[in-house]
């Protein structure tokens, strides 16, 4: 029996290793195919072993970390989850079903292992069996569906509502929980994955949301919303080999930039998020201090609504976006730290992304498109503040002085930080802005550039688009789909009402003491916001 | 004014044709060097609060370098994180900052000055009703209420000095108050107040002379906090907005560099240690001339 | 005697009433920031029937003037209610940061308002001498650099380079007090920078504006030594300013110390209330503003009693 499994695994192994060798294998066969297969986390270990043995992880030991993005006002309830410091304590304590690993793919977690029906329609999450929450309750089947419709229906308070919205049906068959879509979806894992998404305790089918009993590899010993955590192992956890390396961690929330900086420094923590881009030349030079930078997905975007004049001249448009400078924008707003963006929201961490389609900072032709436009000389107004990205201001001064080497007079309002994506965005004309990193295309796609949406907050509707979005979900042949998303981008840069000078990067720092491995997850910040688990104390 | 108050008695001593103007230039140049350097000080903020755009081929918002740019013969004191010339941005600091602080302090004390001295003087309902109103604006933690009424209203610099001026008068006024109130039980206020005299005639010439240095001391104080009011309030998102140039703000936003033992981002904060010495300097001088005291008491 | 106690008696009356109407000011103020809870949790792309769930579920859908009454039915009944962001505890939440914002407080005023009396008279004795000078340049130059200024370069010196105190106070239920006088050591230097001056000046100016009066000349005359002419004759009637100003800055150190407590991580009341007015979580600004309000009052009848009972004359006007 044991020799059977070992056998089996080593197979299985193989045939994966072969097939994430292959090229042409994308991830989205590597999910179907791990899915199929029934790949357990004990295999999912074996297969990112490589990176383990080079970069020998340590467990045990205390980790200090120190994160911005908390307030005194965060709590337990995932659904209303909008910021790092509550996304990284979740993942330490609850599971998911689904986990993005550090190479992007789709690992199960509370789910062993998931199929679809053929057409994508119907997928079946096989639980895992014999998990205990944190206060001794057995973790059952009910407790994934009330953590599921917790998402969903009229009073549902959560973030992710939208999310979770193509779902129609989700019940129980054995150890199994049925997810039933609406529409076929071959990224239906990838929604699991999403960090509003927590395993909770349930009674009479509604979730525990504010227990801080969960299934992760550790306790929450110690929570004081916007002060600190305290985490330490679980020492009954079903995760192999404790699925944590440091013993217990203290997680402090330090919202301003200089005592982060200077709390790294002097030693006080071991880790912290965001450094501050401005100081960062010098950080890098302090002696024992590592910078941990990934590309991500996260777009700067300036939305123009296309039903506004002058946005709803295309050639106008394109005279912004020809003389928006995007390599300034990288040097100057994000110290370096970002990827030229091209005017369309998905970015180079999704394999359908077009590197070849470029948006050139050309001022005689961007003047030939102005006049074209008819709108030479005009005045406009750019709604701009620091809470729709950090530097926004300063790059609505930057867009400011290029645009008016056009002819272009830019009044920039600053508008107030609260209530900004209530009063200004969606709502102003034209405004600073930004997405967060999604894990697939079609959640970007999906939620702000369908015709439909409400949150398309360009206005754009185009019909191919609108098309082309809704084919590509169910499209099962990868690289007819990867060439429906590339077309969708082209579109969107060319005729779509949003100006993306550059994609973002996640950037942390961390202390000598602290390994982070050679490959680090995306998605979020902070490994995904699993580094509680996968960074260890050396 | 207060020079004013001792300068009759001078003046008959010394040769009647001398003028008013050439009086107070006698007292400057008698002044101690303290007090010279106040003067000095003021004078060139003023100056260049004036002139600042004349100062410098740069306009105040103007890109025009790479970011961070050390110190050097194009860029005097290097520039800002946006590639922006720092000496231009210290220069107009002057101006947005020196002016918005100034004229939030006149303000604030004319409210609470005036508030102060006719509730000490009519000791009744006014005061009852002035002092309750002012128990409860000042119950409500300052720095609070004005992010709130900042929210409310908007963070234009009208709005930011009419905030703080307000808030600020409040803390005038019981001063003001509590100093008149010991000048008011005193018998030669009653005896004015008893031949008849006017509210107006009674605060100019009966308290208002013995209330002065308190409240000149107040006052170099006051100026002095509403810059780090402002500072305090740029520091939680709320104050003198970008681009606009203000010391408070410019220390804020390249604290970062602070850490590595760059002194770029402290020279505002130095301007404004400078400017506060400065006042406070004259105000000291004020204040021991207003005394009646003479060295060697 | 019983004039004063019906004095103090009278002050805590309206004190009362004080409260009350800050109450209803913070409570209309709140109801009058853009954007409610339920948008402010939900942030950029809340839909609208997610924010009126969740407004429902806060109860934030029932009017407003319900709303306050039941709050203040719940403070009557010793129940402040729960936090609508985190629906945790109010009396909980507060205890802990309030004990910190206190303890804090205290430190920094046991250091400064001997300091500030006693540095204000030895200026005002040896007024324009070099000691009076240099007390003058010191803490000006103290006053005039912003909180935060001095918290990074207390900071950098204290903290990266020599070690002596953490750059974060670090503060547990059970932490000693020796370890907590270690952790605030800094949070509190940088607030006495910011009120000794303030005292100091206002302590010098007040005895010097009563050096001019007619029975300290007498004093003088009878050839008392300057020393005792300011601690006899002068302090005592100096009392009433400096009382106010010592309550001004203790009300200060309470309240006003948000900048401080970001910077140091210092887990106090005014970062809850500042998160808490940006989250519109009423039910905690309620409860911290109360807190202030409180203190303050408190502070100011002290300072008041002093007054009147130093000054005959305030205290049988005629």
């Amino acid at each position: 029996m044991k020799k059977s499994k070992i056998e089996q695994i080593i197979h299985q192994d193989i045939i994966l290793k072969q097939a994430l060798s292959d090229p042409r294998v994308t991830r989205r066969d590597f999910l179907a195919f791990t899915g199929a297969m029934g790949m357990t986390a004990t295999m999912g270990g074996a297969l990112w072993s490589n990176r383990a043995l080079a970069a020998t992880p340590k467990r045990g030991g205390h980790m200090v970390s120190g994160l911005n993005d908390a307030n005194t006002g965060d709590s337990l309830d995932c659904g209303l989850f909008n910021a790092t410091y509550m996304i990284c304590i979740s993942r330490a304590f609850r599971d998911s079903l689904v986990n993005v690993g550090q190479d992007n793919s789709m690992e199960p977690a509370l789910a062993e292992s998931w199929e679809a029906s053929p057409d994508a329609k119907v997928w079946r999450f096989n639980i895992r069996q014999g998990v205990e929450f944190h206060n001794g309750k057995s973790l059952t089947t009910d407790d994934v569906v009330a953590s599921i419709n917790k998402h969903r229906g009229e009073d549902s308070t959560s973030y992710a509502k939208g999310v979770f919205s193509g779902i129609s049906d989700v019940r129980v068959d054995g150890n199994t929980v049925v997810v039933e879509l609406a529409d076929g979806n071959a990224d239906a894992p990838a929604l699991f994955t999403d960090y509003h998404f927590n395993i909770m305790p349930s009674k009479d089918g509604v979730a525990e949301s504010l227990s801080s009993a969960g299934t992760g590899p550790y306790l929450l010993k110690e929570y004081n919303p916007g002060v600190k955590t305290v985490l330490e192992r679980n020492p009954n956890t079903w995760h192999p080999d404790g699925g944590a390396l440091a013993d217990s961690h203290e997680v402090l929330a330090i919202l301003d930039d200089t005592a982060r900086q200077s709390a790294l420094i002097s030693g006080s923590v071991d880790v912290i998020n965001r450094p501050a881009l401005k100081g960062i030349a010098r950080l890098k030079n302090v002696k024992g201090v590592n910078i941990v930078d990934v590309a991500s997905n996260l777009a700067f975007t300036h939305p123009m609504r296309m039903d506004v004049t002058p946005f709803d001249n295309m050639d106008f448009r394109t005279a912004l976006k020809l003389s928006t400078p995007r390599q300034e924008f990288i040097d100057k707003v994000l110290f370096g730290y970002g990827a030229i963006g091209n005017d369309q929201p998905l970015g180079p961490g999704f394999g359908s992304y077009d590197a070849d389609l470029n948006v050139e900072y050309d001022l005689d032709k961007a003047k030939h498109h102005l006049k074209k436009s008819g709108h030479e000389g005009v005045t406009i107004d750019l709604s701009a503040s620091n809470t729709s990205y950090g530097g926004a201001m300063d790059a609505a001064q930057l867009f400011q002085q290029h645009w008016a080497k056009i002819g272009v007079n830019t009044n920039i309002i600053q508008e107030p930080q609260d209530g900004y994506w209530n009063n200004v965005w969606n709502v102003k004309p034209f405004c600073t802005c930004y997405w967060g990193a999604r894990p697939v295309e079609d959640m970007i796609l999906s939620i702000a550039y369908l015709s439909s949406s409400p949150w398309n907050d360009t206005v754009i509707k185009n019909d191919r688009v609108d098309e082309l979005v809704v084919a590509a979900r169910g499209e099962l042949d990868a690289a007819k789909r990867k060439a429906m998303y590339q077309e969708v981008q082209h579109i969107i840069s060319k005729e779509g009402g949003t100006i993306i000078p550059a994609f973002g990067t996640d950037v942390a720092a961390t202390r000598d003491t602290v390994g982070v491995g050679d490959q680090i997850g995306g998605g979020w910040e902070m490994d995904g916001g699993h580094y509680l688990k996968r960074w260890w104390k050396a | 004014m207060s020079s004013n108050d001792i300068s009759p008695l001078e003046a008959q001593v010394n040769r009647p044709q001398r003028t008013r103007l050439q009086n107070a230039l006698r007292e400057i140049l008698k002044a101690p060097i303290t007090a010279k350097f106040g003067m000095l000080v003021i004078l060139t903020y003023g100056f260049v609060a004036i002139f600042a755009p004349f100062l410098t081929p740069y306009s105040e918002t103007e890109i025009v370098g790479p970011e961070f740019d050390v110190w050097g013969d194009e860029f005097i004191l290097g520039t800002d994180g946006l590639g922006r010339d720092m000496l231009t941005r210290l220069l107009f600091g002057a101006r947005n900052t020196v002016g918005i602080a100034f004229i939030t302090t006149v303000l604030a004390f004319v409210i609470g000055g005036i508030m102060g001295l006719l509730a000490a003087i009519y000791t009744g309902w006014f005061d009852q009703i002035a002092s309750r109103v002012v128990d409860v604006l000042m119950a409500i933690p300052q720095l609070i209420f004005a992010l709130m009424l900042l929210t409310i209203f908007g963070t234009s610099i009208p709005i930011l000095i009419i905030v703080i001026a307000t808030l600020d008068a409040t803390r005038i006024f019981r001063v003001t108050r509590a100093v008149s109130l010991n000048v008011v039980v005193l018998d030669y206020f009653e005896a004015a107040r008893l031949r008849g005299e006017r509210i107006f005639w009674l605060c100019i010439r009966e308290i208002l002379p013995n209330i002065t240095a308190p409240l000149l001391a107040e006052f170099g104080l006051r100026f002095c906090f509403v810059f780090l009011m402002i500072a305090a309030l740029s520091f939680l998102g709320l104050g003198i907005q970008p681009p606009t140039a203000d010391w408070g703000s410019m220390v804020r936003e390249n604290a970062v560099l602070i850490t590595y033992g760059d002194i770029t981002p402290i020279l505002p904060a130095i301007a404004i240690a400078i400017l506060t010495l400065g006042v406070n300097f004259l105000v000291d001088w004020f204040l021991h001339k207003s005394s009646g005291l003479k060295d060697g008491h | 005697m019983n004039r004063i106690l019906l004095m103090i008696l009278q002050r805590f009356g309206l004190g009362l009433l004080t409260l009350f109407v800050v109450s209803i000011i913070i409570f209309v103020g709140v109801e009058f920031l853009p954007g409610d809870i339920a948008e402010a949790l939900l942030g950029q792309g809340a839909s609208p029937e997610n924010v009126a769930a969740l407004r429902h579920e806060l109860g934030l859908d029932r009017p407003a003037h319900i709303r306050y009454i039941d709050w203040w039915a719940g403070v009557l009944q010793g129940d402040l209610g729960t936090s609508l962001a985190n629906r945790r505890d109010i009396a909980e939440l507060i205890t802990f940061r309030l004990s910190n914002t206190l303890f804090l407080a205290l430190t920094a005023a046991a250091i400064s308002v001997p300091l500030a009396i006693l540095f204000g008279i030895l200026a005002a004795l040896y007024r324009n001498s070099a000691y009076d000078r240099s007390v003058n340049v010191i803490t000006l130059g103290a006053v005039s650099a912003p909180e935060f200024l001095t918290a990074y370069v207390l900071i950098l010196y204290f903290s990266v380079k020599l070690g002596w105190f953490p750059s974060l106070s670090n503060i547990d239920q059970d932490t000693s007090f020796i370890d907590k006088l270690h952790q605030v050591a800094l949070p509190a230097i940088t607030l006495m920078g910011v009120i000794l001056a303030y005292m100091m000046r206002m302590v010098r100016a007040s005895i010097i504006n009563l050096l001019a009066s007619a029975y300290i000349e007498m004093a003088h005359l009878k050839g008392m030594p300057k020393f005792r002419v300011i601690v006899k004759h002068a302090l005592p009637n100096a009392w009433a300013p400096i009382a106010n100003i010592i309550a001004i800055s203790l009300a200060y150190l309470v309240v006003g110390v948000v900048v401080v407590e970001v910077v140091f991580i210092y887990p106090g009341l005014g970062q809850l209330m500042v998160d808490s007015v940006s989250n519109r979580d009423i039910p905690v600004v309620q409860a911290c503003s109360m807190i202030f309000a409180g203190t303050y009052i408190l502070l100011n009848l002290t300072a008041d009693i002093v007054s009147i009972c130093t000054n005959p004359r305030l205290l049988h006007p005629k």
